[in-house]
């Protein structure tokens, strides 16, 4: 392989964020009172090197061979989830949930992380083949099923957060493969309807518009009713779903609407993040120097709210920074997908930024109070080794599509 | 239409990189209100998450007596607090610390109620521990961070006993008045005045406390206890000067017949300054100190003896024949008598009065006396007249007048106000328009019937007679703007005849046995009828008598050694006016004749006001 076509200014980017990451870990162990988190820098620095020898190894690995192997990793990555649902154990503050896949107790990762990068490739290896984009909801059922899968073994867990992150996964890829507004709309309407439901007007509200859409739009009739009727159902389980979620999910939804109702338990967590967000004002209190951060206010402040440390101690700035380079992150994905030699892999790369960009705004809006807490990691800050290496894989395999489209000529080097 | 034309790939990617900077840019707003518009609001919520004030006591004012020897002072203690997170884990800790400071369990579960009530506060484990468990402890700050010893200062009374029922003592605020907020400046183990000039001056005592900060974690555990804030510098209370004479409180305190219920008090009949306040049995007010004032209170207050009761103030005893000087006092007010009138009946051991005989104290009787020597012998049938002469209508309202129905208005807590009918009215709804005579009179003339007093408020009329404008004093501890004094209304010739004849009452009288050498005193005694004992035995006495500048009265219940009452107050008199070696003259034995002061017939002391009578049944019920 030649160094020629090596996409340097992504890369550049990423080692950039992935270095702030580990500074922002670095801080988050230096506490005044013991928390454990020492050396939790070095430790992601390890799975730092493993991700960066797997990348390595996944950037020479021709995307056909990936496209070749993406059903077996897909069938793999289930398999290894649905083991997880029977066997897996919890951790840390999800204690109750079994994400973890553990040999002989010692856990060795969370399947759910390399399941969305497989999901993504499945999806690739599906879309390449029809190059007109669906028009019908009965064309969009494959798809759907293949994200499917994994959402519903990730929910049962359950992993709420992760399991929204395949639905970003999919509508990035449908939307990529010139599926209509519409029919994404439509896709989408049963989930807007549930979370509408929680008021009875709203859903009211939303039902007729939907019915108004579904007659200028005239799908098929079949597809349209389907629509509207999975709408009115979404609109009447509501409450029943409401029930069956575990009482830590509702008291996050709940936290999240208001806070300020249970500040000690259930909205200390949003409470302390935004107090330590705010708190760092426009230049931040200093390296290492977060009051919050050093007193443990900060809950989890190694993994889903990594972010508040950075912002407590760099303030808007260092907040901004970090933020436009997320910005230049995606557009380099989104510039890669567009690049692309080929069709699967031009969707794997957008899929990949789909991914990056829900973990990214499910994790940074939980902190700041725009989205209700799911404990979902933030790329390159959050410590956590499965998906860690999975974000390596995803930057070394869109490096390479960047390589194929520079060195078949599709652009210049 | 094919998705991967390069043309429908580009205008896809447009949007999908609008949608990109569109969601940073939302997160970029959030960000912005919360880090730059509301930046303050957080920056404080911040301060105050990981800043907790900590009161510095003001150490309380001290109390000193005329001579600025201190009666209460503050001393370095130390308290042991321990925060814990929950009960299981102060339970653990306390297991911890258990080889340095054994528990009970009781004791362990009753830390763990208190936190249970309490849960973000330090339960304390101990006030005033003792100087090697405060540095045990201080070695296993390491192993239980959650331990607080702080520097607290604790009271102490270094007369103790002798002086605590004027003094007080301070007790810790009890949660109820916490949660009432009734005491200015309150906190969790604020100490507060609980008695005496400790309760009544307790905010000019209590000064301000100051607050500094620590800095805490999560938990609420201690990281960084200095330099995190500016520190609020607690403000002492006022040093306390009061009236009293500590020495010659030492003296009464030591010379009080021992195993005696009683009171003492001496006062400066021109200031209405208190010298001296003992009442017996007295108390340890040390022992309310150190986080176990509940239980020793509850010691104190079951005690038969009633220890914890002020005799001075807070008792009522019928006045008996030291009211034969109020009862002269109004007539010669009004003009009835003078010192060298006698009575249309000489005494013959008794009065007929209707179908009623009145008695004198003394069978054999007086003769045929003057008011001075009415005096001197405290004969009863001399003033059965006089009584009867000024009618019940004239003697109720003068002796109200002279205020006989109010308390003193001295500045110590829960003095109760004597008990004394306000006019007629009384025994008409008491025992009918018809169903009393006139001869409520004779009893009310010489202080029995339903009339009761407290030692303080006769010794304030005493006062009275003593000082040179006639005018009766409002007693005090602590000099303060005092009300007017009310006067005796006699003009200076009748207040001479009465010291005169009181003086004769200790030179030749009823209390010869109890004269002092070079000393003139006058005075009264007194003898109140007690039906489940020995009487109570009264002398109020003010000397020297030329120009009075003590008076001191006593009453001891149930004085079965009623002849040491005189001579305890001559002696507490020769003391202060003479010094310490004046005292030989005294030191034999004595035979005092107390005067047998009966009452005709029994009559029922009426609870009109009855605040605070433990002593109800034994010593104010007159046969």
């Amino acid at each position: 392989m030649t160094q020629k076509g090596f996409d340097k200014r992504l890369l550049g980017t990423v080692a950039v964020l992935t270095a702030i990451g580990l500074s922002t870990l670095y801080s988050a162990g230096k506490t005044d009172v013991p928390t454990g988190l020492d050396d939790i820098w070095q430790r992601q620095l390890l799975w730092l090197g493993l991700g960066a020898v797997l990348g390595a190894g996944a950037y020479r690995i021709s995307p056909r061979l990936l496209e070749w192997s993406a059903p077996p990793l897909y069938g793999l990555t289930l398999a290894l989830l649905a083991i997880t649902l029977v066997f897996g154990t919890g951790a840390g503050t999800a204690a109750g949930t079994k994400s973890w896949l553990a040999v002989a107790g010692v856990r060795i990762g969370q399947p759910a992380e390399i399941a969305k990068l497989a999901t993504i490739l499945m999806l690739a290896r599906h879309l390449e083949a029809r190059r007109r984009p669906a028009q019908t909801m009965r064309e969009l059922l494959a798809p759907c099923a293949i994200v499917g899968a994994p959402f519903v073994l990730v929910g049962l867990q359950p992993d709420l957060g992760s399991a929204i992150v395949f639905l970003g996964i999919l509508f990035g890829v449908l939307f990529w493969a010139g599926v209509s507004p519409r029919l994404l709309l439509m896709l989408a309407s049963p989930l807007i309807s549930l979370l509408l439901a929680f008021s009875t007007l709203s859903w009211g509200a939303w039902i007729v518009i939907l019915t108004i859409l579904l007659i200028t739009w005239r799908p098929y009739v079949l597809e349209g009713a389907l629509v509207w009727l999975g709408n009115v159902a979404m609109g009447v389980i509501a409450l029943d779903l409401w029930q069956r979620l575990a009482p830590y999910q509702q008291n996050r939804l709940l936290s999240f609407l208001n806070p300020e109702a249970d500040p000690q338990a259930a909205g200390w967590n949003i409470i302390q993040s935004k107090v330590a967000i705010g708190s760092g004002g426009l230049l931040g209190k200093g390296f290492t120097m977060g009051t919050q951060k050093r007193l443990a206010f900060l809950p989890a402040l190694h993994t889903d709210f990594a972010f508040p440390v950075l912002a407590e101690e760099w303030g808007f700035v260092g907040v901004t920074a970090v933020l436009a380079l997320f910005g230049a992150f995606l557009l380099g994905l989104v510039r890669v997908a567009r690049q692309a030699t080929d069709p699967f892999s031009s969707v794997m790369v957008a899929g990949i930024a789909a991914l990056m960009l829900t973990h990214l705004v499910e994790n940074v809006g939980m902190t700041v109070g725009l989205m209700p807490i799911t404990g979902i990691p933030l790329p390159f800050f959050s410590y956590g080794g499965s998906f860690l290496v999975t974000c390596c894989l995803a930057v070394a395999v869109s490096l390479r599509v960047a390589w194929e489209s520079r060195n078949a000529g599709y652009v210049g080097r | 239409m094919n998705w991967f034309h390069p043309y429908e790939l580009s205008r896809r990617a447009h949007v999908a990189g609008l949608i990109s900077v569109g969601a940073i840019g939302v997160l970029l707003v959030a960000f912005f209100r919360v880090q730059v518009l509301a930046s303050s609001d957080y920056r404080l919520r911040s301060e105050e998450n990981r800043l907790r004030p900590v009161t510095i006591p003001a150490p309380r004012g001290l109390i000193v007596d005329r001579n600025g020897v201190v009666l209460a002072e503050n001393v370095p203690g130390y308290s042991v607090a321990l925060i814990a997170s929950s009960p299981e884990s102060l339970v653990a800790a306390l297991r911890q610390l258990a080889p340095v400071m054994p528990l009970t369990d009781a004791e362990v579960a009753r830390f763990a109620s208190n936190f249970r009530r309490l849960p973000n506060q330090p339960v304390v484990l101990q006030r005033d521990a003792p100087f090697d468990l405060v540095s045990a402890l201080e070695e296993r700050r390491v192993v239980t961070p959650g331990l607080v010893i702080q520097a607290e200062p604790k009271r102490r009374y270094p007369v103790g006993e002798i002086a605590a029922h004027a003094v007080g003592y301070v007790a810790e605020i009890t949660e109820a008045e916490l949660a009432a907020d009734t005491i200015r400046g309150s906190r969790p183990g604020a100490l507060v005045g609980r008695e005496g000039l400790e309760r009544v001056y307790d905010r000019r005592l209590r000064g301000r406390d100051g607050i500094r900060y620590v800095e805490v974690d999560a938990l609420g555990r201690t990281v960084r206890t200095s330099d995190v804030a500016a520190t609020l510098v607690p403000k002492p209370g006022d040093t306390l000067y009061t009236t009293l004479d500590v020495r010659l409180q030492e003296f009464v305190a030591r010379n009080f017949p021992p195993d005696t219920r009683g009171a003492l008090v001496a006062m400066d009949p021109r200031t209405g300054e208190i010298l001296a306040l003992y009442s017996a049995p007295s108390y340890d007010p040390n022992a309310f100190i150190g986080g176990y004032e509940r239980e020793h209170w509850a010691e104190l207050a079951g005690a038969s003896t009633f220890p914890l009761m002020n005799r001075a103030t807070q008792a009522r005893y019928p006045p008996a024949s030291p009211w034969k000087l109020v009862m002269a006092a109004v007539a010669a007010q009004r003009g009835l008598v003078e010192l060298d009138t006698r009575m249309p009946i000489p005494c013959r051991g008794g009065l007929q009065y209707g179908n009623r005989y009145f008695r004198c104290w003394k069978s054999d009787g007086h003769g045929d006396v003057t008011l001075t020597q009415a005096i001197q012998h405290s004969c009863d049938v001399y003033f059965y007249q006089l009584g009867l002469q000024l009618g019940v209508r004239n003697l109720l309202a003068d002796a109200v007048r002279l205020g006989f129905r109010e308390p003193t208005g001295v500045d110590l807590p829960s003095e109760v106000q004597p008990q004394f009918p306000a006019s007629t009215e009384y025994y008409n709804q008491r025992y009918g328009p018809r169903g009393w005579s006139s001869g409520v009179a004779l009893n009310l003339a010489i202080g029995q019937g339903e009339n009761a007093q407290t030692l303080l408020k006769m010794v304030t009329f005493y006062a009275g007679l003593a000082n040179a404008q006639g005018r009766v004093p409002v007693p005090h501890l602590v000099a303060r703007a005092v009300g007017e004094w009310r006067s005796l209304g006699l003009d200076d010739e009748q207040l001479a005849g009465f010291r005169q004849a009181l003086l004769a009452v200790v030179q030749g009288g009823t209390a010869a046995a109890a004269r002092v050498a070079n000393l003139h005193i006058a005075g009264k005694t007194g003898t109140a009828q007690n039906p489940h004992g020995a009487d109570h035995g009264w002398f109020i006495a003010f000397a020297p008598v030329e120009d009075p500048s003590i008076v001191v009265g006593a009453v001891l219940e149930f004085a079965e050694h009623g002849t040491v009452v005189a001579p305890l107050v001559n002696r507490v008199i020769a003391y202060h006016l003479q010094g310490p070696n004046a005292l030989p003259a005294l030191a034999g034995s004595y035979h005092l004749v107390l005067p047998e002061d009966s009452a005709p017939e029994a009559v029922p002391i009426l609870p009109d006001t009855a605040v605070m009578l433990p002593i109800r049944d034994d010593s104010e019920g007159l046969r």
